[in-house]
């Protein structure tokens, strides 16, 4: 499978996930999306040593997962692009920090490593966030309550339209990617006598499509923004529960709860 | 380059929201003034193009690896800049959220890096001014637009690189993320994305001339020539390619030159951080010193381990650090059980 169609496939994925039911589904998405910034800027704030506190952070996700049915390992495809990154950053932590934190016999724990374990921690917990955010809720509900936060109604409806046309060009460039390489075997890329039209052709149709496009959907009524049905308001029950998960989660944040729990078995 | 969430700090994820967000709403309000309605399915459709587009691999002659299509100055060059910066914030938006590609709070910081660059600098610095001059020729002349069209992508291409991997050091080192001494960070990303930005401006050079050939309306500050007549030669073109390549590279020596070897900066020379000479070979020395030192120092104070080898002789501090350790452990083992509870609660699925 190439790249395109790849992401083709995960675009479909996410869609039917989101497209799936469950009490975490069916949570108003506007308390999840502030919950989801909360959990995420809670997790961007543990000391760089603070590998402890932070691991109790993992619960809520896995907790999240599980209620809603999404396969963790689902989430864990996606590190490949966010991983490499954080560790190119984190392990050079190692070389440069030389503290000594924890001694256990001959071995000891330097800060470097332990931070550069935070650091990978933090990246992993942030993903898995985001996208139960966006498994559980789905692109059209998101920009509803994007727009019930008043948030721009050009950014919302231009994330939606691209969105839907997203999947189309991508068809079209992994059409005609394919066909390039059955009449080029054996070549990895696009050569460069062809960098230009290759992707000229497209984005010279794409620019007439765009057109069109804006003319059915004057036919139809548009004038300036879509109306959004699938998303109700929050009910006070909703938003009740999301303040006490908020709760749970600055909480965990001020106190150490790995440590009270070990301190309970070690005397 | 797309910046992680894990490699921000909260402050500085929520300044660079902040600024984002501010060029999002200078660029929402010059877009009402000319009839955003009319611009949104083209930009919808450009911003798809450059996603399906970034998916393209470009052989690079020569070499056996592959380039990719700087998104910011095309969309920028084929939109505005206001545009443009709106669909390129989508673009991003949709690769953070469905392909984790970035992270949510990281988002504001990669718009910045990438379309804020991309589009304004790009833009206002390089395209325009190079499109409005008589660089090559007359301003209506054919053969004179086309050099300024890959002279202006090439250049952009570098210079908004260069500045949002400059960045994208800059937010990691004020969130203090990493150890890496800040003359070695930047001379590890920046010679990595001058070759990366050359490449991607030469990539972008080309659909934007193919553009130029067809459609010349489409490009922003390009004036139509009546004929077509006296296009250039591809041989002609490379050996414009060449001489840009010899600026580029001529600067790129100057600028070495002056900062010799980041890493030996900062190995052996810093005197802000209270070290003058030898940091690697003297570590102790180093380590009394620094602030970072002296945070691990406080830390260790009161979580040092096992009082035998470590320097303090206290119970209750020795007892924090491992209770953390079987903490951590059982909070694991809350999370397997979370699982298997949850598998064994959910109804299974009917095939």
């Amino acid at each position: 499978m190439n790249k395109i169609d790849q992401a083709l496939y995960e675009f479909r994925e996410m869609d039917e996930l989101a497209d799936q039911d469950s009490l975490v589904h069916r949570f108003s998405v506007l308390p999840k999306v502030l919950l989801t910034i909360l959990y995420i800027l809670i997790v961007l704030s543990f000391h760089k040593y603070d590998l402890s506190s932070l691991s109790v952070m993992i619960l809520f996700p896995v907790f999240f997962y599980q209620m809603s049915g999404i396969p963790l390992r689902k989430c864990f495809y996606k590190l490949r692009f966010v991983l490499p990154l954080v560790m190119a950053v984190g392990i050079l932590n190692p070389l440069f920090d030389h503290t000594v934190i924890l001694r256990i016999g001959s071995f000891s724990l330097t800060g470097g490593w332990l931070s550069m374990f935070t650091l990978m921690l933090k990246g992993i917990l942030s993903l898995t966030a985001s996208f139960l955010l966006v498994a559980t809720s789905g692109i059209a509900r998101i920009c509803a309550a994007l727009r019930r936060i008043h948030v721009p109604s050009v950014l919302v409806t231009l994330l939606l339209l691209t969105y839907r046309y997203i999947t189309v060009l991508s068809e079209e460039v992994s059409v005609m990617s394919n066909a390039y390489h059955l009449r080029a075997p054996r070549q990895k890329g696009i050569e460069y006598s062809a960098w230009g039209s290759f992707l000229g052709q497209l984005l010279l149709r794409s620019m007439d499509r765009a057109e069109e496009i804006y003319q059915a959907m004057l036919l139809r009524g548009f004038h300036g923004h879509f109306h959004y049905t699938d998303e109700r308001p929050a009910t006070w029950k909703e938003w009740l529960t999301a303040l006490l998960i908020g709760a749970l989660i600055v909480f965990c944040r001020y106190y150490n709860v790995a440590s009270f729990l070990g301190s309970l078995f070690m005397r | 380059m797309h910046m992680a969430d894990a490699l921000l700090s909260p402050a500085v994820a929520t300044v660079m929201y902040a600024a984002s967000g501010t060029a999002a709403a200078i660029s929402i309000n010059r877009l009402k003034k000319d009839e955003e309605h009319s611009k949104l399915p083209v930009m919808a459709v450009s911003a798809a193009m450059i996603f399906a587009g970034q998916m393209i691999n470009y052989t690079i002659p020569g070499t056996g690896s592959s380039g990719h299509l700087c998104g910011g100055m095309l969309l920028s060059a084929l939109l505005g800049p206001y545009a443009g910066f709106l669909s390129m914030i989508v673009v991003l938006a949709i690769q953070c959220l469905f392909f984790a590609d970035g992270g949510l709070m990281a988002l504001g910081a990669n718009v910045w890096n990438m379309a804020f660059y991309g589009c304004f600098v790009g833009y206002f610095l390089i395209w325009r001014p190079i499109m409005r001059s008589q660089l090559f020729g007359a301003s209506d002349d054919h053969n004179a637009q086309r050099l300024r069209i890959i002279l202006a992508s090439v250049l952009g291409c570098v210079i908004t690189l260069q500045l949002g991997a400059f960045s994208v050091v800059l937010e990691t080192t004020f969130s203090g993320i990493t150890e890496l001494p800040f003359g070695t960070f930047c001379g590890l990303m920046l010679p990595i994305h001058l070759a990366v930005g050359f490449v991607e401006g030469l990539i972008t050079a080309a659909v934007l001339t193919f553009v130029y050939e067809s459609r010349p309306e489409l490009l922003q500050e390009v004036t139509p020539t009546k004929d077509g007549a006296g296009k250039l030669s591809l041989n002609q073109t490379v050996a414009i390619l060449a001489v840009v390549t010899c600026l580029v590279g001529g600067g790129l020596s100057l600028y070495a030159s002056s900062n010799p070897d980041g890493l030996e900066w900062a190995l052996f020379g810093n005197a802000e951080a209270g070290y003058k000479e030898n940091m690697g070979l003297d570590e102790e020395n180093y380590g009394v010193s620094s602030t970072a030192a002296e945070t691990a120092a406080g830390i260790q104070e009161t979580t040092s381990f096992l009082p035998d080898y470590a320097f303090k002789d206290n119970d209750s501090a020795a007892g924090t650090t491992v209770s953390g350790l079987v903490g951590s452990a059982m909070v694991a083992g809350a999370a397997v059980l979370i699982c298997l509870a949850g598998g064994f609660f959910r109804p299974k699925k009917t095939a």
